[in-house]
């Protein structure tokens, strides 16, 4: 799985980086920051709980593109 | 594992527990009872970018693109649970149906309290709570003002600042002498009574309302003190009543809220789960029971019971740091911790990158208890691993130096 965000919606709050920080960080405005997009099987239920507890719904994952990016 | 869950409460905490069941691999049968009629939303935008404008109410919607068919969670909107009988394991519903459950989680939430006189006429006196409120509040704002907010509490004080946003002249009525100072500590209240003042809101103190009179245009505020002000509009924020009536003779224990145990379950009754602004939580770091109305704090709790539901034998993920945040004025105004556990409150100002930031440190022996951060949400970060990690408050401070290009001098 793959981890996008839309900076345009961030708001910092921050809940992300709260519950994943190996995925998710804060720059200097307050924007997200994802320090890693792949998302291994066994971090999945963390980075999905991350994209929960967003408030305003910037972040999200998805399948990644093709085998090679695997 | 349940058959079938039913979840009473059709805003975030219920959907949160919704979701977080279905991808925790839950797949047995969802029930949703909601009293209101509206497809799930979420609320804080209600006092912020709903009243301004810069957020439809699509843009709001809690289920997400697939609806209820995608979430796999049948949707009773319309249909308010009247009654709970935990031997059969039944919930009633108005009007007379019956449904059973093998799991109940309540997210109920909390309503706004009232003030004796003329509140909720939805003309001119408000209460912000329901989307129906933001809708009808945001169209008696576009008509001008004045508005008065009775109560300085975050929900007024957001309303406040939205009104300003538009143009409105704005006065906020408290009770007490410090504004804010009972959720904040008296200094940092004045920290943000001055933010509402410099940005043209004329705050009233000792200003106890005594009843509001509707007019033809609009509503007169009495205060017990003789005063009275003339307002087009006026929306009361003083705190809220939890919604609990339903389960007043189902023998589950209620205290300013449902008592629940560290994994969010009644105790005396199996299967029976609440969480979110309604659920009153004991903490075992602390041994107290704790209601809190922080929106992060119902999306966390919803992870905890869904948990529950799926393995109920695994032990309860520990609750973590007491989080809100609150817009106002174009500053975000980020809460970690429990202000009300300090003895002592410090208020410094970090440069970064040649912006002043105002961080309040409250501590406690030494201890970092709570941390408000004002415009700055990478100091909260900090101030919230720090809050998990029981660090020290000098370490809190240390940490948000190295974040910072140093203190800045006081002005
Ligand atoms: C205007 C506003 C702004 C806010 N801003 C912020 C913010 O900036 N930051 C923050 O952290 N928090 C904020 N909050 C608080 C946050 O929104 C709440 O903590 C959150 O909504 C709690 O969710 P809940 O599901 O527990 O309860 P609620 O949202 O109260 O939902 C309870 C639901 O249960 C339904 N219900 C009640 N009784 C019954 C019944 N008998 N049968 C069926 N259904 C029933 C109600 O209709 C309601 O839909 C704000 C709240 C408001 C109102
Ligand atoms: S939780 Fe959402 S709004 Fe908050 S920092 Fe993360 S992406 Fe931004």
């Amino acid at each position: 799985m793959r981890i996008h965000a839309d900076i345009g919606k961030c708001q910092g709050y921050g809940n992300c980086v709260a519950i994943d920080a190996k995925h998710f960080d804060l720059d200097d405005d307050g924007m997200v920051v994802v320090l890693d997009d792949a998302v291994a099987p066994d971090e999945l239920d963390t980075t999905e709980e991350a994209v929960r507890s967003c408030p305003v719904s910037a972040i999200w994952t998805q399948a990644a593109g093709g085998p090679a990016d695997e | 594992m349940s058959e079938r869950v039913v979840i009473v409460g059709s805003s975030v905490a219920g959907v949160r527990t919704a979701q977080d069941l279905r991808s925790g691999g839950f797949d047995g049968e969802i029930v949703m009872l909601g009293e209101e009629r509206e497809l799930p939303y979420d609320k804080p935008p209600l006092s912020k970018q709903v009243l301004v404008g810069s957020m439809t109410e699509d843009e709001i919607g809690l289920l997400g693109a697939g609806g209820w068919d995608g979430l796999g969670v049948e949707g009773r909107l319309g249909q308010r649970a009247t009654a709970l009988d935990i031997d059969e394991r039944l919930v009633q519903v108005e009007g007379g149906d019956e449904v059973e459950y093998d799991a109940l989680v309540i997210a109920t939430g909390v309503r706004p309290r009232t003030l004796p006189g003329a509140l909720g006429d939805h003309e001119s006196v408000f209460a912000v709570r329901e989307l129906r409120d933001g809708r009808e509040l945001s169209r008696a704002l576009a008509g001008g003002g004045p508005l008065m907010v009775v109560g300085a509490g975050f929900i007024g004080a957001e309303v406040a600042s939205s009104a300003r946003s538009l143009g409105v002249d704005v006065t906020m009525a408290e009770a007490l002498q410090a504004p804010f100072a009972r959720a904040l500590g008296a200094e940092v209240g004045q920290h943000l009574t001055e933010l509402h003042r410099s940005q043209g809101v004329d705050v009233l103190t000792e200003a106890s309302v005594a009843a509001i009179e509707t007019t033809r245009d609009g509503a007169v505020v009495r205060f017990a003190d003789g005063r009275s002000r003339e307002a087009a509009t006026v929306v009361v924020g003083i705190g809220t009543t939890p919604n609990t009536e339903w389960l007043a003779s189902s023998g589950i224990p209620l205290e300013d809220g449902v008592l629940v145990d560290e994994g969010c379950a009644v105790q005396a009754a199996e299967g029976v789960y609440a969480v979110g602004d309604v659920a009153r939580r004991w903490d075992p770091a602390t041994d107290v029971y704790r209601r809190v109305e922080h929106w992060t704090n119902a999306v966390e709790q919803a992870h905890v019971v869904a948990q529950q539901i799926i393995h109920p034998l695994a032990p309860a993920e520990a609750a973590k740091a007491p989080y809100f945040w609150s817009d106002q004025f174009g500053t975000k105004i980020q809460m970690v911790g429990r202000p009300h556990d300090a003895d002592r409150v410090e208020l410094h100002t970090f440069d970064v990158r040649g912006s002043a930031k105002t961080v309040a440190l409250y501590s406690r022996g030494g201890g970092f208890v709570a941390g408000v951060t004002f415009g700055w949400p990478r100091g909260v970060a900090a101030c919230r691993s720090a809050w998990a990690a029981g660090q020290p408050v000098e370490d809190v401070q240390r940490a948000l130096l190295a974040l910072s290009s140093g203190m800045a001098p006081v002005a």
